[in-house]
């Protein structure tokens, strides 16, 4: 007994139980997610939480975790580059949208972070939050190497992503009903500018049209914010 | 598959190398991104291993997110702090996102048919 007791003590300090745990985690959450098919249940915010509470339940320090679980981690990198490939199979949907599509990223990528850190800032939300805030709209990869670099927490950011994500999907098609927004190609742009891939996820169940262009919405929408969110912040930053 | 990956991997260490020489304040990953799309409308298309590479990677996006996502557990306290700024600003900014959007984007369209009614 002693020597099993020994031999997990030793194990749990390998990546090996941290790796698979995550794994297992995040896969239980993904079927969870396909049986119910409800946003809320979103597995990346489930993954998240279950772990979360497990480390806390083991007092397990987070640095240990993170250090366990780096080459997940690690994956970010060649899945954000992963992305130009969905983008360029919307090439041809591009064309014919140009105009709208330049004046919707140009007038909903402003707007998805000033609003944010309008808000927060009159609510009394302190600097750190206000930067890890204002990539909100963008999908996660993009979104914390942003907050990385103008200052804000990655984690945080990834977080709020996600919330902003379910925020959109579940409130999207009423919001459109009631603006009188019926042409999908419009809608589905908003929705994955808005609200990155959780959105788009979303966005394909409506139709193929408002997915298709949901995912071109989520694609542009990071490279401007990447782009011009540094140049905002070095800007008007030092009024947040 | 692992042929698509490598390419992957070699935008991504190109896009690095780019923001660390220019200090361009934009993730490494993202300028390889551009550079993948620019590679892409040049060469017409993704050869298929990176098209498989890429779709294996984009459909477990979600899990690359939990380890860095699990860090939200350091600032419990702040979010404990600050969760009605945060709450509002996410549900209201979003909102507010979807609308301007969504408006403005109907206005072009709809100015772009009416100037050219025969089109």
């Amino acid at each position: 007994m002693t020597s099993l007791a020994a031999r997990w003590v030793a194990l749990a300090t390998t990546p090996l139980v941290w790796l698979s745990a995550t794994l297992l985690i995040y896969l239980a959450a993904q079927w969870a997610y396909e049986r119910s098919r409800l946003a809320w249940l979103n597995p990346v915010l489930t993954s998240i939480a279950v772990v979360a509470a497990l480390l806390l339940l083991t007092r397990t320090p987070y640095s240990a975790y993170f250090e366990a679980t780096r080459f997940i981690h690690f994956l970010l990198g060649p899945a954000t580059v992963a992305l130009a490939v969905p983008l360029y199979e919307r090439i041809a949907r591009l064309r014919h949208m140009l105009g709208p599509v330049t004046v919707g990223l140009a007038l909903g990528g402003i707007t998805a972070i000033l609003s944010a850190v309008a808000i927060g800032r009159a609510l009394g939300a302190s600097r750190p939050t206000l930067l890890s805030l204002a990539p909100k709209s963008v999908t996660t990869a993009i979104a914390m190497g942003v907050s990385e670099k103008i200052g804000g927490i990655p984690s945080l950011t990834a977080v709020l992503v996600i919330l902003t994500g379910i925020i959109g999907a579940i409130s999207a098609d009423a919001l459109f009903r009631l603006l009188r927004i019926h042409d999908d190609s419009i809608r589905g742009f908003a929705i994955g500018l808005a609200s990155h891939g959780i959105g788009t996820a979303r966005a394909f169940q409506m139709s193929a049209e408002t997915g298709a262009f949901s995912g071109l919405g989520m694609g542009l929408n990071g490279v401007f914010t990447a782009l011009v969110l540094p140049l905002l912040v070095d800007l008007v930053g030092g009024l947040w | 598959m692992l042929w698509g990956l490598a390419i992957l991997l070699v935008f991504q260490l190109l896009g690095e190398l780019i923001v660390a020489s220019l200090a361009l304040p934009i993730p490494g990953p993202v300028v390889g991104m551009m550079l993948l799309f620019v590679a892409l409308l040049v060469r017409g298309g993704p050869p298929a291993s990176l098209t498989n590479a890429a779709k294996g990677l984009l459909n477990h996006l979600s899990l690359f997110f939990a380890p860095a996502g699990v860090g939200v557990v350091a600032y419990l306290t702040l979010i404990r702090k600050e969760w009605l700024p945060i709450t509002v600003a996410l549900v209201g900014s979003t909102l507010i996102t979807l609308t301007v959007t969504a408006l403005g984007m109907q206005a072009l369209a709809r100015g772009h048919r009416e100037r050219q009614p025969h089109d």
